[in-house]
């Protein structure tokens, strides 16, 4: 029997405390559509994506309206562009992304991810050409996402991938210059990327998924902060658990949403990826709740602890809620998206170092962090290095993405607007990593990889 | 199947009435309500029977929500799932 109290408990959650669900994506298979004709191929590929995602946006506003529930994007991650274009006789991967484009305008999404290329152990066909035309293809379309696997816990780490995306990020930023560096914001360097992953900038569907599939990526950080602020002197014990019954709850809000969209498009339902994704709104800051925890600010000593221990009260109350989990599941962390993290960061308290700990014990990485314009390549490069190798050595996904901000200084401000927010540009150290990085070749997997 | 609407503010005359009559044209069958006034808060939870409604719910709750604009008061007409979800195991 349904209670008030539980009735009143929802609307709240979601009236008052920013509670959504962050994003249906839909996975689509490109591989029977991979042919050495491009024209004929970019056909096929418009003509699929469009063919199964035709409804999807129009199932997320039914759903919306059904449930009371907030859907925020609808979304479509495909297979690897790398995989795709590698057949075609003419080596023109931008094509691929303009195409893309054009399904992304006529289904209505928000995002298609998948402009990607899998480099962990090193270069096929395909992939050379692919990386080499992302900031072209990141300049010349505005809903197509990009990320690039230069690690893995298995293989190690492809020090040639990540010197040449230190120069695609700063290219990348250089070419969108006019428009807030919105390139790079765009792209993602992973560590033992996932398959399923709904997220962006991040998402690709994988190769060992199905044809199609419907992922769903919840959110809720004000729900989480305001379900801690009602236990000021909670010991830590009661606090995970007050954190986990949470997690619970909008969970299975995601697992509704989710089941409910496959069951609409005939497609079958995938996972539900366990997120506290923030949005610079006030009051739906993963920051926030990192001090409502008890540090004046996100970024002092203290934080890494704090955020262990949401991420893990997040991911172990939300296992239940779902039947299948996946992506990135955890906290997510990106300054430039999070009121909070953005306040901490222009008091200059919440530093790069700090980040990079915090990453050890969150589900992504350095994300949405804006840098100076001036940064060399070779240091984005070896910014790239030390986020990967935290993944690859503590066997968890790692990704990174800054953003230079072209003609700014330490201090000045990025701004993007809506989801993406804005970002104070952020110190990093000086001096030049340069000839670590130019020595290429592989850094070698640890020791665990060769559990098997 | 069945949906929950929940009305919150002002107190007015004739709130009931109006969205009873929302659900009448639907042919939504109001099975329970609850509501208390609190100085001048009107708070209410109205459970109906959605099963044989002669519309879309799509449209009952787009009703709905004008209703409330129309009213000044917070109208949320919501499938009951998202509740037995949320707060059973």
């Amino acid at each position: 029997m349904l209670n008030a109290y539980d009735i009143l408990e929802t609307i709240r959650m979601i009236q008052d405390e920013c509670l959504d669900i962050r994003t249906i994506t839909m996975g689509i298979s490109l591989l029977d559509c991979i042919d050495s004709d491009i024209d004929k191929a970019c056909d096929k590929v418009y003509n699929k994506i469009v063919s199964k995602a035709k409804n999807l946006v129009k199932t997320g506003e039914q759903i919306e309206k059904e449930y009371g529930i907030p859907i925020i994007n609808k979304r479509i991650s495909v297979t690897p562009i790398a995989m795709i274009s590698a057949a075609c006789d003419k080596k023109d991967p931008v094509r691929f992304a303009l195409t893309l484009q054009k399904a992304a305008d006529q289904c209505g999404v928000n995002f298609i991810g998948g402009y990607s290329a899998l480099v962990q152990k090193g270069f096929s066909a395909g992939d050379l050409e692919l990386i080499n035309s992302i900031p072209e293809a990141l300049s010349r379309t505005s809903n197509i996402c990009s990320s690039v696997n230069v690690g893995s816990t298995r293989t190690g780490i492809n020090m040639d991938a990540v010197a040449l995306m230190g120069k695609i990020v700063k290219e990348s930023a250089i070419v969108t210059a006019d428009r807030d560096c919105i390139g790079p914001a765009k792209l993602v360097v992973f560590c033992n990327a996932v398959e399923d992953n709904p997220f962006m900038a991040g998402a690709f569907h994988g190769v060992g998924e199905p044809d199609c599939v419907i992922n769903v990526g919840v959110s809720g950080p004000g729900v989480v902060r305001s379900a801690v602020s009602k236990y000021p002197d909670a010991d830590i014990s009661q606090i995970a658990d007050v954190i986990k019954k949470t997690a619970f709850k909008i969970t299975r809000m995601g697992q509704l949403v989710g089941s409910r969209a496959s069951e609409m498009l005939g497609v079958p339902f995938g996972i539900v990826d366990l997120s506290l994704a923030p949005t610079p709104a006030v009051g739906d800051s993963v920051a926030y709740i990192l001090e409502e925890l008890g540090l004046e600010t996100c970024g002092i000593h203290g934080t890494t602890a704090a955020l262990a221990l949401l991420n893990d009260a997040v991911k172990k109350g939300g296992v239940m809620a779902s039947s299948h989990i996946g992506g990135l599941s955890g906290a997510f962390i990106p300054v430039s998206e999070d009121a909070g993290m953005i306040a901490a960061a222009e008091s200059g308290v919440l530093q790069l170092d700090k980040l990079e700990a915090m990453t050890a014990v969150c589900s992504v990485g350095l994300d949405m962090i804006v840098i100076p314009g001036e940064t060399e390549p070779s240091t984005i490069s070896a910014i790239i290095a030390d986020e990967a190798c935290i993944g690859m050595v503590n066997n968890k996904t790692t990704a990174v993405r800054v953003i230079p901000a072209i003609g700014k200084k330490e201090g000045d401000v990025l701004e993007f607007g809506g989801l993406l927010g804005s970002g104070p540009v952020m110190k990093i150290h000086s001096g030049s990593a340069a000839k670590f990085i130019s020595r290429g070749g592989r850094l070698p997997a640890p020791m665990h990889s060769v559990k098997k | 199947m069945r949906a929950v609407i929940t009305v919150i503010g002002k107190d007015n005359v004739g709130i009931l009435a109006k969205v009873s009559s929302v659900c009448t044209k639907y042919n939504a069958n109001v099975i329970e309500v609850t509501q208390s006034v609190l100085q001048d808060m009107f708070a209410m939870i109205m459970l109906a029977d959605i099963s044989s409604l002669n519309d879309d719910f799509v449209k009952l709750a787009d009703e709905m929500t004008a209703l409330g604009d129309e009213l000044k008061l917070s109208i949320h007409t919501m499938h009951e799932d998202i509740f037995n979800s949320m707060h059973k195991i």
